[in-house]
């Protein structure tokens, strides 16, 4: 009986061809991914990582609905032009919370991740609904939409109670007040913007697309923007205590 | 309910169960559809609502009109096929393929005159790159994946499909979850997970129809009057069952609501990029490569009406691949913040991965040893093996993209958009164009294809367009990539970010046209379909498909 006369048992009954297909494809998915789970210097640890705001959270589902990840990447690489280009290299913490991720695979447009506090509110709303208004050369559609739709909230406490069931640490206090936390973050001097900053530090509150009078789509969409990549202080962060 | 109705007759209880069930569905999505949080989920709920009706409409439509014993399993000793579905398939096939070019062409537009844009969220390029890769992948892909393995399942096992409502569920449904998913990322319903983008509940009713297939495809291989399973079948099986685990792994989610289109996966951050990424690039290795190398076995010994070159290559190099595959998805991921050591052996695995998939191809190249004359005289074959050039070609890029070095600076750029139409253009496409061009005529008892001229056409159109395609994205991406590192004397970065942008323009547009040649030739192709199904000569007796040699085990 020769090597290859016993490959017949697979070729004559389909279900030990199965089994032996499931454990050749089982084998490296298996290896690669379930140590992820359980090695800690998988995700650092770091100071600032914070759940989403309500806001926040609303708008970053406005950049995944739109499909911002198709051309922009929020993933800085560990190589000298990127890091200058566009700041500390992204850390696995710093997604912790990223249902989905979006790291994205091409870069039509500049890497996101760092975007935070880089332009002005009137940079974004304008840039939003034209691009070629503030950069001429753009190529990216322009989403003049955002700012005439009223955010909707209705399901936005629900949103919250899901990923806090998928382990978010979102506190009863956040889930309690997360409709109301949209409103207050997207005005100007409300004075519950102390409370929500306690529960969200450094969340930011102020009426994004300049109209105070209502919740826009774009304010949702720019606070999220105004945030990427501002939760870690990286003059306090050692990246020698996290040799990965 | 005109004809005699023999006195034997009752549903079957495929026929009462799918009826029941449909009914169900119905029921549950009008109630969905009355409390849904959004109007494009009702919307949806309110197509799965009327589907569900067209179905029980269907059956039981089908019952009354049907004689009162089902379809022999064979008619005069031979096995009675059941080609019903396969026909469906093959024309969607053609359908979908044409949409989803044209929508790479408008897209492709779009990025080098954004005006196309038009100011509105349906046509906006976020939503619309999706709805082209997944109409091109899975619309267009899946249907001559589906097609073409009821086809092949069916001869190489001499035997009718198992089923009798299930293959049809299997083609219509696995359609109608295509129209779901298309429509949805038009009006904003996206997971926003590339390639697995259909929300929780489009992913529950594919999980369905798919295991459906999987059910259909195996019970007819074990129906099989052969004593062996046919190479193809190895490959379609692996196929069909690795993307059920694939699917079900990368789209675990937990909905916000029954009522909400909306869910939130259950992995997140880090965890949920190998996830994504070993779902992603698998859906390379098993749907367009394992299942696109099925029909590489069956069709060019076929068309060359040459044996398979090695027997034992074709061993090896199926284990070896799908062994392989499945660790090379941390190539996505290069210098990210996933961990090094799986960088590291996604690389180490898709350097390795370089010697099956030229395995495979020097197996479908070497088939035609003694018939490498039909190229000058069967454009059909041609295509075919050109197709299997292309899958090498591909396979010693993609291996060459993963070594970080090179990944560095390709990684992020349009080099990696040409590496993938090298794949789906040349060997995806090019191999279903050749199937399909095969099937027709056989489907439709015809002689041959209404004109091998148009074939030819369509083959020198589209080529063009792929040389275009990518020998622009080749420049574009390694332009881009330069370009982003380049350093001043002084040491400054020597380029914003938008001159890279501007610089790009001159390649999208030649991209464009490459794009518009590719769209004109399946024209033609669809065309040439049209014309041999409605005019085509017909023969007598179907012509029987000879069986491709396999060797048995020595």
């Amino acid at each position: 009986m020769s090597f290859w006369s016993r490959h017949k048992i697979f070729e004559t009954n389909s279900i030990i061809l199965i089994l032996g297909v499931l454990i050749v494809i089982s084998i490296g998915g298996l290896v690669e991914i379930v140590p992820l789970f359980y090695l800690k210097s998988t995700i650092e640890k770091v100071e600032g990582v914070r759940p989403y705001t309500p806001l926040e959270l609303a708008g970053r589902n406005i950049y995944v609905r739109e499909g911002c990840y198709n051309c922009h990447s929020q993933m800085v690489r560990p190589l000298r032009d990127e890091v200058e280009r566009y700041g500390h290299y992204s850390l696995a913490a710093e997604s912790m919370y990223d249902r989905p991720f979006q790291w994205g695979s091409k870069r039509t447009g500049p890497d996101l991740a760092r975007l935070g506090n880089k332009y002005s509110d009137d940079w974004h709303k304008d840039h939003l609904k034209d691009p070629r208004a503030v950069v001429p050369g753009s190529i990216m559609p322009s989403y003049p939409w955002l700012e005439k739709t009223e955010l909707d909230t209705a399901s936005i406490a629900q949103e919250l109670k899901v990923q806090a069931t998928l382990g978010v640490p979102y506190s009863d206090e956040m889930l309690k007040n997360a409709e109301s936390d949209i409103r207050v973050q997207a005005n100007a001097d409300d004075p519950n913007a102390v409370d929500l900053a306690k529960r969200y530090p450094k969340a930011q509150s102020r009426t994004f697309d300049g109209n105070p009078l209502k919740v826009t789509e774009a304010d949702a969409l720019i606070a999220y923007l105004q945030m990427l990549g501002t939760q870690v202080d990286f003059k306090l962060y050692d990246n020698k205590a996290n040799v990965r | 309910m005109a004809q005699a109705v023999a006195p034997s007759k009752g549903m079957t209880f495929g026929e009462m169960g799918s009826a029941l069930a449909f009914a169900a569905l119905a029921l549950l999505s009008i109630i969905i559809a009355a409390k849904a949080y959004t109007p494009e989920y009702a919307f949806h709920a309110y197509l799965f609502a009327a589907a569900s009706v067209a179905a029980v409409f269907a059956i039981v439509n089908r019952y009354y009109e049907r004689p009162a014993d089902l379809p022999p399993l064979t008619i005069g000793g031979k096995p009675n096929y059941n080609m019903g579905p396969v026909k469906f398939a093959t024309i969607a096939s053609v359908v979908w393929g044409i949409a989803g070019f044209t929508i790479g062409l408008l897209i492709a537009l779009q990025l080098a005159f954004p005006a196309l844009n038009f100011d509105t969220a349906w046509l906006s390029f976020g939503r619309m790159r999706p709805l082209h890769t997944s109409a091109v992948i899975f619309a267009f892909g899946g249907n001559v994946l589906i097609a073409s393995s009821f086809y092949v399942v069916q001869r190489t096992c001499r035997t009718r499909m198992v089923g009798d409502i299930a293959p049809w569920f299997v083609v219509l449904g696995y359609n109608f979850f295509i129209v779901i998913a298309g429509t949805g990322y038009l009006l904003g319903i996206t997971q926003g997970k590339e390639y697995a983008e259909p929300e929780w509940y489009a992913d529950l009713f594919l999980t369905i129809v798919w295991v459906t297939y999987f059910l259909v495809f195996l019970g007819t291989v074990m129906r099989r009057k052969e004593p062996h399973i046919y190479v193809a079948n190895w490959f379609y099986l692996a196929f069909i069952l690795t993307i059920a685990v694939l699917h079900l792994g990368n789209n675990a989610s937990i909905p916000v609501s029954l009522f909400s289109p909306k869910s939130y996966i259950v992995w997140s951050g880090v965890q949920d990029a190998l996830v994504q990424w070993w779902y992603g690039h698998n859906a390379v290795g098993f749907f367009l490569t394992a299942g696109f190398l099925a029909i590489m076995y069956y069709f060019i010994p076929k068309r060359a009406e040459r044996p398979v070159y090695s027997y034992r290559l074709s061993i090896i190099h199926f284990w070896s691949l799908i062994f392989m595959y499945i660790w090379a998805g941390p190539h996505h991921l290069h210098y990210t913040a996933l961990p090094d050591w799986a960088q590291t052996l996604g690389m180490v695995f898709s350097v390795m991965l370089w010697m099956p998939s030229w395995g495979g191809m020097i197996n479908g190249l070497m088939t035609l040893s003694g018939a490498w004359d039909k190229l000058r005289t069967d454009p059909i074959l041609r295509l075919m093996v050109v197709s299997v050039a292309f899958y090498g070609m591909a396979t010693f890029e993609g291996p060459l993209m993963s070594v970080k070095a090179v990944n560095s600076l390709s990684h992020y750029t349009d080099w990696t958009i040409g590496h993938v139409h090298a794949g789906a253009l040349g060997w995806v496409a090019y191999i279903s164009f050749g199937a399909i061009y095969c099937l027709v005529p056989w489907l439709w008892n015809k002689k041959e294809l209404y004109s091998m001229k148009a074939v030819s056409w369509h083959f020198w159109i589209s080529t063009l367009g792929i040389v275009l395609y990518i020998s622009s994205m080749w420049v574009a991406g390694i332009l881009q990539g330069l370009m982003w590192r380049a350093y001043t004397s002084l040491g400054f970065l020597e380029y914003s970010f938008i001159e890279t942008v501007e610089a790009m323009n001159p390649f999208y547009v030649i991209r464009a046209l490459g794009g518009a040649f590719f769209v004109a030739g399946s024209l033609i192709m669809a065309w040439n379909v049209w014309k041999t199904i409605s005019v085509g000569e017909t023969v007598e007796e179907a012509p029987q498909a000879m069986q491709p040699v396999l060797i048995a085990a020595e």
